[in-house]
Formats: C-alpha cells, sequence, structure tokens
C-alpha cells in the first residue's frame, strides 16, 4: 500500500470546501537537539498547537534525538511539561493522547553510528506502527558547527532516502554561515544529501502574520501600490530593536554581531517583501523569483563609512532596571569589536526605487522590543495652507508593525479643531493583534505545518540566502578594517553616530 | 462600560454607541462584521456569551434582538424598544447592543437593526433557536450575508433538514454543519492515507442528532456509494465506518472527546475529536463569508436518499438493507417507550411543524419524532 500524498485521488477533498483545514499527510518530525531551548519553548509546543487545531494527521510522530539518557517516557513527560508551559492553546487530555502515541526518543551522540542505526530502526517502526508512510522532516535544532556531521549521517543511514512516493525533509535554522564563503559551504554540504527543494531554512519572522500581511495589504489592494514608488516614497526605514542584551549567548554573539545575527536574514527579508514586484502567483517558485530579483538590485553607497554605522551598548538603564554594558558580559574580551547595533543604508536599483533610500537598523538594549516596517512619503508638492498652519506637519507615513502589538499605522495630516487653520499628524491605528490574538497562530505552527504540507514559499531559498550575504560581507569586511564600534547608553535609540548618518541626508529615524 | 436605555430609536442607540466608544478612549475601530443574533429571552445569556468569545477572532458589533411575548391585548397595542449598549471590556472586543423590542415593534425588527449595522461590512445573522423556515425571506435574513440556523435545537431536527433543503439560498449555513468539520477532516486525512474505493459508508449516532444525517448525506454526495444511517446512544456521532475495496476504516467515538482511528493493515490510532462549544462554531462559521457550496450540495442530497440502496447496488448495500430498516422501526419503538422527561411539554413553535409537514421527510422519523415531543432539553 502507497501512500498518495496531496489530494487529487481522494473524493472528500474539494477545493470549494474551504472549511476542511489544510492538514498535513501522514508523516513524522525528527528533531536534533530536542533538548535544547528553541524545542521547548516553542517546536514542542507549536506540535502540540497544531494538534489541537486538528492541522496534524491521525499518527503524527514525534521523535527526539538528543544526547540525555532518556526513555521515551521520559521525552514525553518533557513534552507534556513544556507544552502545558508554552502551548498557546488549552491543555486537552485527548490531543495529549493522540500525540503520545507517536512519540519516541532515540538517545545518542550525532557522530555514533548505532544511534542513527536506532533512529533508522525507529523510523520503521513508526511507519509500521502510525502509518507515516515514510514521510519524516528532520529539524536541526543543532549549532552550526554539528550541521555537517548530522547531514552526513543521516546520508550514511540512508534518512535521506525518499523510495517509493514517500518523502525526506530537512529544516534548518539560522545562521545560514557567517559569510558568503561559509555559506556557499554550507549550502554544499546541505545539497550533497539533500535537494534544493528538500531543504527549509526557518525564518520564523517570515511564519508571522503581519509578514504574510504586508502581501495582502500591497497585492490585495488598490490603495497602496500606486503610491510604493520613487514618485511618492521619501524613503523606508525597516527596524527591529531588542530590549535584552546577550544575556547567556555570549559564545554564539561575540564575533558574529548584529547585522549578522540579523540584517543578514531578517531585516533584507523584510526589506524584499517590502520592495518586490508582484510575483505572478504566490507560489513558491514566483515568489522567491521576484524576491530574489529585488536582493540582486540592493546597492551599497560608494562611502560605507558614512552609510553605515555599528555600536556596542554600555552600561546604563534600562526601562527601570541598571543593567551592564557589553564589553562587561560575562565572556566578553573587552577589546572586542562585535557590533550590537547596526544600522546601514541601501539603495535599490530599479526603476521603482531608484533614489530612495532604505535604511535598516536592529540593536539589542534600545528602548522597547519592537520591530517595523515604515514607509514615509514625500511632502506634498505644494501646499495651499500657509506655513504657520503646516509647521507641525511631518511626512505621511504607512508603518507595518510586525512586533509585538502587530497592525498597521497610518499617519497623516488633520486639522485641529478650532477656528484657526491649523494642520498635525494623527495616526490611525489598526490593532492587527486586537483582531486576532486569540487565533493568530505562532510563527512556528505555520512553518512547521508548512514542512509537512511541503509548502515552501515561506522558506527562504540558497539564491536569497547568498544574495543577503553579497550585500553584507563588504560591510563587514570595511568594519573590520576601519575604527571601532561606537558606544551607546543602554535603554537609549542607539549611537548619536546614527542619528547623524540620517540627518546628513537631512532626515531622522522614527521613534518606533 | 454599559448604557441604559428604555423606550429608545435606533438615533439614540446610535449616539450611546459613540459616546461609549469615545468614553473608553479608542475612537478607531477595527470591527470586521455585524453579528445579529436573533433570540428569546431564555437564550440570549448563552448567545451572547458565544458571540462575546467568537469576537476574540472576529471583532464585530453583536446585535442581540430579543423579542419579548406579549401576553395582554394591552401589551400587544403598545410599543417598546429598550437597548443595552456595552462597550470595552463587557462586549469581548467589539460592541454589543442588547435590543428588547415589546409589542408592535416586534414585527419589525428590521427597522430596528438596519440604522444600527456597521456600515459597508458583511452582516451575519444567527438564529440560536426558533429559525424561520426560509432564512433569507425573513425581514432580517434579508439584511444579511449569510444566515445562521441551528436545526440541533429544533423540535424535529430531521425533519427541519428537509425544509432547510428546500428553502435553501446561498449564504445559508447552519451549526449542525459546522459541528462536523473535524469528522469530516479526519474522515478526508484517513482516505489520503490508503488508496482504494469507498463501497459502502455507515454513520452512527444519536437519533434526534442531524450532524448524522448531514455527515451520511455529505458522504454519500461525495462517495456516491450507499450511506447508511444507524442510531446509537449518542453523544453526538459515535462512528463511520467506510468499506473500501482494501477493507474497512472505521472511525469510533464513544466518549465525545477522543476518538480511535482504524485502518485496515495498518495499527488503530487515537485522534482527538472533542465536542466544541458554540463559540468555537461560531468563530469558523464568521470565518468564511461566502455561500458554502459543500453544504448545498449534502443538504440537496436529501435524507430520504439515506439507507436507501442505489441501482448499482454492491452485495453489501443489498445485505444490508434489511437490518437498516429493522434499526430504523426499532428505534421508532424505542422511542415510543422511552420515557421522555419532556412528555407533557407543549410543542413551542407550531409553525416548523405545519411547513415540515409539506415536506417529503420519511415516514418512519417522523412517527419517532412525534411520540417525543421534546428533545430539545436532552439534546443540548
Amino acid at each position: 500500500m502507497s501512500p498518495v500524498s496531496g489530494s487529487g485521488a481522494n473524493p472528500l477533498r474539494d477545493p470549494a470546501d474551504r472549511r476542511l483545514p489544510r492538514i498535513a499527510g501522514p508523516s513524522g518530525l525528527v528533531i536534533f537537539g530536542v533538548t535544547g531551548d528553541l524545542s521547548r519553548k516553542k517546536l514542542m509546543p507549536a506540535v502540540y498547537d497544531l494538534a489541537n487545531r486538528g492541522l496534524l494527521p491521525p499518527g503524527f510522530s514525534l521523535v527526539g534525538f538528543a544526547r540525555r539518557e532518556w526513555a521515551n517516557e521520559d521525552f514525553a513527560q518533557e513534552v507534556h511539561d513544556a507544552v502545558k508551559a508554552h502551548a498557546r492553546t488549552p491543555f486537552r487530555e485527548e490531543v495529549w493522547q493522540q500525540l503520545i502515541q507517536g512519540m519516541r526518543f532515540v538517545q545518542g551522540t550525532f557522530d555514533d553510528d548505532e544511534a542513527f542505526e536506532r533512529l533508522r530502526s525507529t523510523i520503521d517502526e513508526l511507519d509500521k506502527a502510525q502509518g507515516t508512510g515514510g514521510n519524516f522532516a528532520f529539524y536541526l535544532s543543532v549549532p552550526p558547527r554539528s550541521f555537517p556531521v548530522v547531514i552526513q549521517q543521516l546520508k550514511k543511514h540512508g534518512l535521506a532516502d525518499q523510495s517509493g512516493g514517500s518523502w525526506r525533509r530537512a529544516v534548518i535554522e539560522k545562521p545560514f554561515g557567517h559569510d558568503l564563503k561559509s555559506a556557499e559551504e554550507l549550502n554544499a554540504i546541505v545539497h550533497e544529501v539533500f535537494t534544493p527543494d528538500q531543504v527549509f531554512r526557518i525564518d520564523h519572522y517570515l511564519g508571522k502574520e503581519t509578514v504574510q500581511n504586508i502581501l495582502a495589504l500591497r497585492f490585495a489592494n488598490t490603495m497602496f501600490e500606486p503610491i510604493w514608488n520613487r514618485s511618492f516614497v521619501d524613503h523606508v526605514q525597516i527596524t527591529m530593536a531588542e530590549d535584552i542584551g546577550i544575556g547567556g549567548r555570549a559564545g554564539y554573539y561575540d564575533g558574529i554581531g548584529a547585522a549578522r545575527d540579523v540584517i543578514q536574514n531578517h531585516l533584507l527579508q523584510l526589506l524584499a517583501l517590502t520592495a518586490m514586484e508582484e510575483p505572478s502567483s504566490f507560489g513558491a517558485q514566483a515568489l522567491a523569483a521576484e524576491k530574489t530579483k529585488v536582493l540582486g538590485a540592493v546597492r551599497l553607497p560608494k562611502d560605507l563609512g558614512e552609510s553605515t554605522v555599528r555600536g556596542q551598548y554600555a552600561a546604563g538603564w534600562q526601562g527601570g532596571e541598571k543593567v551592564i554594558g557589553y564589553l562587561e558580559e560575562d565572556g566578553i574580551d573587552p577589546r572586542s569589536k562585535t557590533d550590537t547595533y547596526a544600522a546601514i543604508k541601501v539603495g535599490i536599483d530599479n526603476r521603482r526605487w531608484a533614489g530612495v533610500p532604505f535604511y535598516l537598523r536592529t540593536g539589542k538594549r534600545l528602548g522597547r522590543r519592537v520591530t517595523e516596517i515604515a514607509v514615509v512619503f514625500q511632502r506634498a508638492p505644494h501646499s495651499p495652507f500657509d506655513h504657520t498652519a503646516t509647521e507641525e506637519l511631518g511626512q505621511n507615513a504607512i508603518v507595518i508593525r510586525v512586533q509585538p502589538d502587530e497592525g498597521i499605522t497610518v499617519r497623516f495630516g488633520s486639522k485641529v479643531p478650532g477656528t484657526s487653520m491649523e494642520i498635525r499628524d494623527v495616526s490611525m491605528d489598526f490593532a492587527y493583534g486586537e483582531s486576532f490574538t486569540e487565533s493568530s497562530p505562532e510563527a512556528y505552527e505555520r512553518l512547521i505545518l508548512d514542512v509537512l504540507l511541503g509548502d515552501a514559499n515561506l522558506f527562504p531559498r540558497t539564491e536569497e540566502v547568498e544574495l543577503s550575504w553579497k550585500i553584507l560581507d563588504p560591510i563587514e569586511q570595511y568594519w573590520d578594517k576601519h575604527g571601532r564600534p561606537a558606544q551607546y547608553q543602554s535603554g537609549t535609540w542607539g549611537p548619536a553616530e546614527a542619528d547623524e548618518m540620517l540627518a546628513r541626508d537631512g532626515r531622522s529615524w522614527r521613534r518606533p | 462600560m454599559k448604557i441604559d436605555l428604555t423606550d429608545t430609536t435606533a438615533g439614540e442607540i446610535n449616539k450611546a454607541l459613540v459616546q461609549g466608544r469615545r468614553a473608553i478612549g479608542t475612537p478607531a475601530v477595527g470591527m470586521v462584521l455585524t453579528l445579529v443574533i436573533v433570540t428569546d429571552e431564555e437564550n440570549a445569556y448563552d448567545a451572547l456569551k458565544a458571540a462575546n468569545d467568537a469576537s476574540r477572532e472576529h471583532p464585530s458589533r453583536t446585535l442581540v434582538v430579543i423579542k419579548r411575548i406579549s401576553r395582554t391585548p394591552r401589551d400587544r397595542t403598545s410599543s417598546r424598544l429598550d437597548a443595552e449598549v456595552r462597550v470595552g471590556a463587557e462586549a469581548g472586543t467589539g460592541e454589543t447592543v442588547v435590543l428588547r423590542l415589546y409589542g408592535e415593534v416586534v414585527g419589525h425588527a428590521d427597522s430596528v437593526v438596519l440604522p444600527l449595522l456597521l456600515p459597508d461590512a458583511p452582516v451575519v445573522v444567527w438564529w440560536p433557536v426558533n429559525a424561520p423556515l426560509e432564512p433569507a425571506k425573513d425581514p432580517l435574513g434579508a439584511l444579511a450575508q449569510r444566515r445562521v440556523t441551528d436545526t440541533y435545537a429544533s423540535e424535529e431536527p430531521v425533519r427541519e433538514l428537509t425544509a432547510r433543503a428546500e428553502a435553501y439560498t446561498p449564504g445559508d449555513t447552519d451549526l449542525s454543519w459546522t459541528r462536523i468539520t473535524p469528522w469530516r477532516s479526519m474522515l478526508a486525512a484517513a482516505l489520503d492515507q490508503v488508496t482504494c474505493q469507498v463501497q459502502a459508508v455507515e454513520v452512527e449516532g444519536e437519533e434526534f442528532n442531524p450532524s448524522c444525517e448531514l455527515l451520511a448525506m455529505w458522504l454519500a454526495d461525495r462517495l456516491d456509494v450507499p450511506v447508511r444511517r444507524s442510531p446509537s446512544a449518542g453523544p453526538g456521532l459515535t462512528g463511520v465506518r467506510m468499506d473500501t475495496t482494501c477493507g474497512p476504516i472505521t472511525l469510533d467515538r464513544a466518549d465525545g472527546s477522543l476518538a480511535t482511528l482504524s485502518i485496515e493493515g495498518q495499527p488503530a490510532r487515537a485522534v482527538a475529536l472533542k465536542r466544541r462549544d458554540t463559540a468555537e462554531l461560531i468563530a469558523e462559521e464568521l470565518r468564511r463569508l461566502d455561500p458554502d457550496d459543500t453544504y448545498a450540495s449534502a443538504l440537496r442530497y436529501g435524507v430520504d436518499r439515506l439507507n436507501t440502496v442505489p441501482d448499482r447496488g454492491a452485495s453489501f448495500s443489498e445485505e444490508s438493507e434489511a437490518p437498516t430498516s429493522a434499526s430504523t422501526s426499532a428505534s421508532a419503538s424505542a422511542g415510543a417507550g422511552e420515557p421522555s422527561p419532556a412528555e407533557d411539554a407543549p410543542v413551542a413553535e407550531p409553525e416548523p411543524v405545519q411547513e415540515a409537514a409539506k415536506a417529503p421527510a420519511k415516514k418512519a422519523t417522523a412517527r419517532a419524532a412525534k411520540k417525543t415531543p421534546s428533545r430539545k432539553a436532552s439534546a443540548k
């Protein structure tokens, strides 16, 4: 019996029947590094939430792989605790009973051949006991240095082989390398074993509802797209700010820095979605084609010293709490040149965007946690009102807030009630969060489901990753040779140099 | 906050809504639809609670239309509208107006509701009980894109299904249909796992639960095979058995929450199939506002075509025909013998019976229904 994936042959499936959810076919998920934080806080709860929403197939199996000496029951208990603590939807015993039947744990290290043989037999056993049909996704929640060995082990033990209509997929997390060369090496390792359409690179930002809503906002409406170009847009600011420091991630963070950690993947993806042309469809191919095109058109300014800024947080007060500076953090070399703040200016060389600067910034220990895309429009070319009437009027803007408090803000001028003509900015707020809080799925839920369904449009492709590094590499090289990061006080909106960078263009950063 | 208005008009209510919105400091609204709930005093509380829960997913203006019963000629000649305007914490994420209609205005509820609809936003009307027989022709139903009824809450659910099929207008939908989405989804997923032809189906569930009939009709409509509907003690749907070319596929749920899926040649698996509460049903109902063609198609298949042998009948169905009719009559007599708690309760709403009598409902079902006048309480 060979399970059919897809819906062609199933008479109960009908495209017109839109109540039936997209439910994954028979499948299982193998998590490497299952004892890690990400796995406990995000992956396990996401699997439970999916099951609770009825989106997982009967017999869905979850296999954990880690060094710890656990029996299946210990693993199940661990998942149980993680689900209780972090799941979005209420805990329901019957959902748990459904999930627990397919839970297995394989103990071993990544270089242990025997452990991978055990994993193989576990998968075979699940195919028989749970009817997973040989369809498995391997989620590599492991440090980058373990990537090659795990991938090679999967190959060696035949775990990556797709036979008889079944599928095997690999899910990998950032960082996808630390520069173009290492990214290419990593891609070579992965693609030696898995073909490009088997590889899913998780950028959890792309699973967020608001990010998907950028596409809806731009391409499902008529009122935004006509002004979404250089004739009306003055500039675009994309910000991802965190209020926390590096926490316990010193080992990972030092030497990587904010630009590699955030700009290369999240911010450039947001830029691509904001600036790309309309794709011919929402299929993975068409979307990737447009994103690749726009990332390929990104140009760096000639003078990188004038148009980039990096910084390190210094001691200060963050939201009423006294915090230490980056160089004083545990495990950080006091002479470290790693950036915890990075701001860059890029242009896009195409007909739509020529001459419109895109400012990207990210940082730790900034004023508050926020991610947003602000499209700032030009001032009206002519104003019938006299100067005093519009003195207080800023530029119109559409702000897409990605997190927290997802939503869209439109800023425009409005008359102040009263007898004199005075026009000031008002913000109209569409709180997406307010409307959809309870039912908005977590990004990981959506992404795991997409992996199981084989739906790749929310995952960046190899070319996108490599193009992003091509954008960032010259900046990192410039920073390596010139100067040191500027210090900024924790709890502020970054170093003064960043403000000066925009002031040189006659602009200023939004306070998010 | 809550504003009480006595002997009022729609204009006053609109003013109170604006006043309430300003008072809580959120003049901008992000509401996506107007939900009109038409109900009686008895069911208003539960319905409103469900609607408020659903409004977290679909921020809406909820208008509860309560038609008060006039018991004296004096009451009938006077006419009064009372309203309770709730915004902020008391109203979920939207706004709620509870409208109480007395006397003549009861017959003109649409004149009260029309000025209170959100501009340019979709309108959904939901009758938790006593839905009109032709929802689309009802003055309130005519205002709506989507009309939600609940046959489960009616006196004779199965006969009412037939009436619904006859009156069906695009945009009609029924909570008995919403209730079976998880079942349909699971059955479709089960068929995803095998490549075989379904030859016959049996749907088993509570006798007075129209969801069983709807599921059976959907399966019959999609699969084009004989479908048997057999009664069980419940709760709700208890099982579906599909006989396929590669052995039986069964989905059994004895306890109303955890089901077992067994496929020939594969081990039995537990799947969660909890009976959902009304808030979840309404939230699902509001997710899509376009006509539900699948429902229409299943509903129009016709209750009377269940339990029959189609022309190209397989051997299975011929064998099963005899036990089917036997079980139907058995259940009818069982219904008669059963001491019904509501035996002497009066029939509340006479119209559906008259209308349904015209419908070609199965005699056996009708007989069974008459002998147990009100199963509404136990069905809920």
